[in-house]
């Protein structure tokens, strides 16, 4: 068995229960050859980086499955292709840790995750802060480095003025 | 005069040295890089949409050649630009 994992994008002009039929035909389809449906995710509308089709905007469906073999995938995508409410798709294989990870995802656990890679983010963020300082102090240190010899100095004057007031 | 082993403490000792750069995805054990989640990816490409290179990203070349492939996908899917200018 192999892992499968198959994305489109389904036209937005069409009316909502339009799309869903289009997503239900092709998860129809898989099954009917076989396959096992791991899962059906529904990432909704979302707006596109570029438009496609003179669309800006479209509805993203990600479907993953488990086939015995691939040789059926072929002929899904070339329906896909002929199918002119589909905008664009992308078949992908998985491998063992892409099928951990949309476990993990669906599990709601990826969550911490990206809280770790937030985490990672701020750190990144402290660092180039603490780079600066660094800049700074580096700009600073010719002074700080003779401060200690001005230091005393000063700190003699006002004991000798003190001295001289007495 | 103060003796001289407390000035060493005015000037900061490591403001000469490189930091290390790490590989973020060996550090923190994630093996998959999901071309679904762009917002993530935004973080290894440059303002115009450019894959950012390992020299400045840190990655281990095998985490970097997933990067890059999560990231041509993510294009394919309208999820990321192809070109553009003032991306972030």
């Amino acid at each position: 068995m192999k892992n499968y994992e198959v994305t489109f994008i389904v036209d937005p002009v069409l009316s909502g229960e339009e799309i869903k039929a289009t997503a239900q035909t092709y998860v129809d389809h898989l099954k009917s050859e076989g396959c096992k449906i791991v899962h059906v995710d529904e990432m909704g509308l979302r707006q596109m980086a570029y438009p496609i089709n003179k669309r800006t905007s479209g509805v993203y469906y990600c479907t993953e499955f488990e086939a015995p073999n691939g040789e059926f995938i072929d002929k899904m995508e070339l329906a896909l292709r002929r199918d002119e409410r589909i905008m664009r798709f992308l078949t992908v294989k998985l491998d063992k840790y892409g099928v951990k990870y949309n476990e993990d995802k669906r599990a709601g656990r990826i969550g911490k995750v990206t809280k770790k890679k937030k985490a990672d983010d701020s750190k990144k963020d402290d660092r180039r802060d603490n780079r600066r300082d660094d800049r700074r102090d580096r700009d600073r240190r010719p002074s700080a480095q003779k401060q200690p010899s001005k230091a005393p100095a000063k700190a003699a004057a006002p004991a000798a003025a003190k001295e001289e007031e007495e | 005069m103060a003796s001289r082993d407390d000035i060493k403490f005015l000037s900061n000792p490591k403001i000469g040295q490189k930091r290390k750069k790490y590989c973020r995805f060996r550090k923190f054990g994630i093996k998959y890089i999901d071309y679904k989640d762009p917002d993530f990816l935004m973080q290894f490409v440059n303002e115009q949409g450019k894959i950012l290179p390992r020299r400045i990203t840190g990655n281990s070349l095998k985490y970097q050649r997933k990067v890059a492939t999560a990231v041509k996908r993510a294009r394919h899917l309208a999820m990321l630009p192809y070109v553009t200018d003032l991306l972030k």
